[in-house]
């Protein structure tokens, strides 16, 4: 039983190393792609079924970033941001559940003894990826602050020379959001990462039947986490395009 | 004895009893407050996910750094 927490390189483009999680990110990506294309093409005033559907799925996420925001307009304006790390998120979790990820792979001989390399593995459970989603997230809630409320004020909220009290609570407001980053991915990552650890245990032990429960635990965890993450972000977002009225 | 496998298990085994602890106080919460405002529920359930979500993330830095002394 093999359980490496670094993702594991496949092949190689020039001298770039293609890890098995990027290919499976590549398999997601064309996934996605493939379907966006496939659900708007061509729509209409008055939606057939397909398209129906679509606006459904839609709509719902809308209405429920909606409910936690508040402003529907503000809502509109980072809506395609929001929902796209969510479906992203969610389907690259459900993805690593699909049977064959993580478990077709090849051999490969490292100073004398073997190691399995699947050639699939789940997206965030690679420590890379979630810290780019957390640094994606971060980078875009101070930009998004800066647009709407002017750089000035903006950078004012961490550098705040008013009184010594003021000066403190910018020096912890600009560690809180670094400390935002780390949050982020290790909350992803944890619990993507030691669902996989949990499958593979739970199949080395019960190989039958027994790991049924856990895929389904594995399939709520992972809607869940991409729900949290997509919600958290919204939270971030909201407190900084308002202004900041306290005191 | 070895120390390494006593370090992993005691890393996720204290780690999980804080986070533990603040989301049945959470859950518990939340569930009086659908109880006095039973139309408020939507609202209180979305917070709650959410601050459960924030507490738990720190049982799963405990999974993690218990997984690193085991793994690496």
């Amino acid at each position: 039983m093999e359980i490496s927490l670094i993702p594991e390189t496949i092949g190689h483009i020039y001298s770039l190393l293609v890890t098995n999680t990027l290919l499976t990110s590549w398999v997601v990506m064309a996934a996605l792609i493939g379907l966006a294309i496939w659900a708007g093409h061509k729509p209409q005033l008055k939606p057939g079924k397909k398209q129906n559907f679509f606006e459904l799925a839609l709509e719902t996420v809308f209405n429920f970033f909606v409910e936690v925001w508040g402003d529907k307009d503000k809502v509109q304006k980072f809506f395609a941001f929001l929902a796209t790390f969510f479906i992203f998120i969610l389907l690259s979790n459900w993805f690593g559940l699909i049977p064959g990820v993580g478990t077709i792979g090849f051999y490969e001989h490292i100073g004398g003894h073997e190691k399995f390399v699947p050639f699939f593995r789940s997206l965030n459970s690679d420590l890379n990826a979630t810290i780019a989603w957390a640094v994606i997230s971060v980078v875009v809630t101070q930009i998004a602050g800066m647009v709407a409320l002017g750089v000035g004020k903006h950078i004012g909220k961490f550098i705040n020379l008013k009184s010594p009290i003021d000066f403190f609570v910018g020096i912890l407001e600009l560690i809180s959001e670094v400390s935002k980053i780390i949050s982020f991915s290790f909350r992803l990552f944890g619990n993507v990462f030691a669902g996989e650890v949990l499958l593979v245990v739970m199949m080395f032990l019960v190989p039958y039947i027994l790991p049924l429960p856990f895929f389904m635990l594995e399939m709520f965890v992972g809607f869940i986490q991409a729900l949290v993450f997509t919600t958290l972000t919204l939270v971030f977002l909201k407190m900084a395009t308002e202004a900041h009225e306290a005191h | 004895m070895d120390l390494k496998e006593i370090a992993s298990a005691i890393a996720i085994g204290l780690g999980a009893i804080g986070p533990g602890v603040g989301i049945g106080l959470l859950a518990g919460k939340a569930l009086e407050a659908v109880g006095r405002n039973p139309e408020a529920s939507g609202k209180i359930q979305s917070m709650m996910i959410l601050a459960i979500a924030f507490a738990e993330a720190i049982a799963i830095y405990a999974l993690v750094v218990a997984l690193i002394i085991k793994f690496v």
